[in-house]
């Protein structure tokens, strides 16, 4: 009895998910080494699998002109490029405004700490999309930013922010911010302070304590945060094409454009494969991190 | 750690804070707006709520999500709460490490990879696409974010209290009925609302798994807004602010709550003994 009850508990979501999460994939790789078809589905896969014995034989007979074309367009590669770049800029700037909001945030009185973790909180549940649209308006030529500084009398011009990566890098910033603000948060909240004037009664500068103590151990929280922010801020579909331009180049809208507008089934799978081999080594690295502090947290 | 609230502190989370609400406050303004145009102030007005229910297609594709996130928040709360059980109580079994990698690659996997290859499935089995196509894959992605929550719930529960009630007569099911969830039950809940949001707010997944005549909000939302800002919009985006933050805030007051109840009644507890 023991036994069925703990085995459907592994079982259940496992298939589950072998069924939902894995096997997809392994159908994504299959259709990325077919051949483009006009026709439903549109594309004619090249490889079916019948037993592992004639598998290794088979493996010569991909077709891997799919991606020998991804190589070869400059296109695809500045967008990975791009993507990558792109990403690593967001996580840091959102670094930089997290990291003092999470530290002031734990250092608030205790009955103010749950009010301001309330509020990191509430903008994570509200809608991705209403929040980068929000910026839409905010950022327009004659939006309320430009309305502002006009007023101010610190441009003379409209300056052109929407539709340009900087409107990008505000986007992923701002949507992102909560993702490195509560595992930072949470880290710092249980430093004990009384550490740090160790380190300065033993001669350290404040700034040194800070470096030495504050951020040591804050190191894993800081490091969440970041793979939070920049795994998915690669493949960011929304952002790019809202608030960026015609030259903004991220792979998740490339990817996007060939599936909706090309109908390209292959090469969208081509894209979504070799997307996923450069975020392989972050992720692996995320769920190692995770399941350290699974086991830190027993 | 707290006590020293510097001028550096206070600055940092005030710029934090204005930074993170701004955007929605200005939307929320400008939903009010009388003018069409969304930046110029022209007066208090809520004819554009008015216009919203007069919209049939927008309210069509509101059912829909309303329908895809209650069905998919709960399945998917009663498979992550498994999953999150296998990831705390049973460290050794075959393929485990297989399993954590599947519990946690859906918590950071770009949405255009997850949804272009579920619907690659569906196409595969043959599977039409629509409304049960995008209650399956908000399933599929959801369920690990409520496994996530309810283990760092589970990581802190005494397992022998489960044990005891087994020894006491309980079948496995009862016990983790009777004992593990009512004090796993918060995160369980905030489970479920995380799921439910997260299925109330996804574009890029329900795009590719939709088919004809399942449109959801945010699909309806997104082709409007590439369109441009219009009082429209801010007005759907305001009603749907207002909803997520009413229920997260009676969850949080309820939680604190029970909270304070658990402490009073363990002090009362501490007096008697």
């Amino acid at each position: 009895m023991n036994n069925m009850f703990r085995r459907l508990t592994i079982l259940i979501p496992y298939i589950w998910l072998l069924v939902l999460f894995l096997l997809p994939f392994l159908i994504v790789f299959r259709i990325s080494i077919s051949i483009l078809e006009y026709g439903s589905p549109p594309y004619i896969p090249q490889f079916e699998f019948e037993s592992w014995s004639g598998f290794m034989d088979k493996v010569g007979m991909f077709n891997l002109d799919n991606y020998r074309f991804l190589a070869s367009d400059a296109l695809y590669r500045n967008a990975y490029i791009s993507s990558v770049v792109i990403a690593f800029f967001s996580t840091m700037f959102t670094l930089a405004i997290g990291f003092p909001l999470a530290y002031g945030m734990a250092r608030a009185s205790s009955s103010l700490r749950p009010v301001l973790l309330m509020l990191v909180i509430l903008p994570f549940w509200t809608s991705f999309l209403i929040r980068v649209y929000a910026w839409i308006g905010i950022l327009k030529p004659e939006g309320l930013l430009n309305q502002f500084l006009l007023a101010l009398g610190i441009i003379s011009e409209p300056l052109t922010i929407l539709n340009t990566n900087a409107a990008v890098y505000i986007g992923i910033v701002y949507s992102y911010l909560p993702f490195m603000v509560l595992p930072i948060y949470s880290t710092l909240e249980k430093l004990d302070y009384s550490l740090i004037e160790a380190a300065q009664d033993l001669g350290c500068t404040p700034l040194g304590a800070f470096w030495k103590v504050t951020i040591r151990l804050a190191l894993p929280g800081i490091l969440a945060g970041c793979f939070l922010v920049f795994i998915p801020a690669v493949g960011e579909f929304v952002i790019p094409d809202l608030l960026g331009g015609s030259q903004t180049l991220m792979i998740g809208k490339v990817l996007w454009t060939e599936f909706f507008n090309n109908g390209d089934w292959t090469i969208s799978s081509a894209l979504a494969m070799v997307l996923l081999i450069v975020l392989v080594v972050p992720i692996v690295l995320f769920q190692n991190a995770q399941a350290k502090a699974t086991e830190a947290g027993k | 750690m707290s006590g020293r609230w510097t001028w550096f502190n206070i600055t940092s989370v005030i710029f934090g804070m204005g930074f993170l609400y701004l955007p929605i406050v200005i939307l929320i303004v400008f939903s009010f707006n009388e003018s069409r145009l969304v930046t110029v102030w022209a007066g208090f007005s809520t004819k554009w709520y008015g216009e919203l229910f007069r919209n049939e297609a927008l309210l069509d594709a509101a059912w829909v999500t309303l329908r895809v996130a209650l069905l998919s928040a709960s399945i998917a709360t009663v498979l992550g709460t498994l999953a999150a059980l296998a990831l705390t109580r049973y460290t050794r079994f075959t393929g485990r490490t297989l399993f954590t990698g599947m519990v946690f690659a859906p918590l950071v996997m770009p949405d255009v990879i997850i949804g272009l290859s579920l619907l690659l499935l569906f196409v595969a089995i043959g599977f039409d696409r629509g409304f049960w196509t995008i209650t399956l894959a908000h399933i599929t992605f959801s369920m690990c974010f409520v496994a996530v929550v309810v283990q760092s719930r589970l990581v802190s529960f005494d397992e022998s209290l489960e044990e005891a009630a087994q020894d006491l007569g309980c079948t496995p099911f009862e016990a983790f009925y009777k004992v593990t969830l009512p004090v796993i039950l918060p995160a369980v809940v905030s489970g479920w609302m995380l799921a439910f949001t997260l299925s109330l707010d996804d574009l890029v997944i329900a795009s590719f798994n939709s088919g004809p005549g399942a449109t959801t909000l945010p699909m309806k939302i997104y082709s409007q807004v590439r369109l441009g800002v219009t009082p429209e919009i801010n007005a759907v985006c305001t009603i749907l602010i207002g909803i997520v933050a009413t229920g997260v805030l009676i969850a949080s007051i309820i939680g604190r709550r029970r909270d304070v109840q658990r402490k009073l009644d363990e002090q009362q507890a501490a007096q008697e003994g």
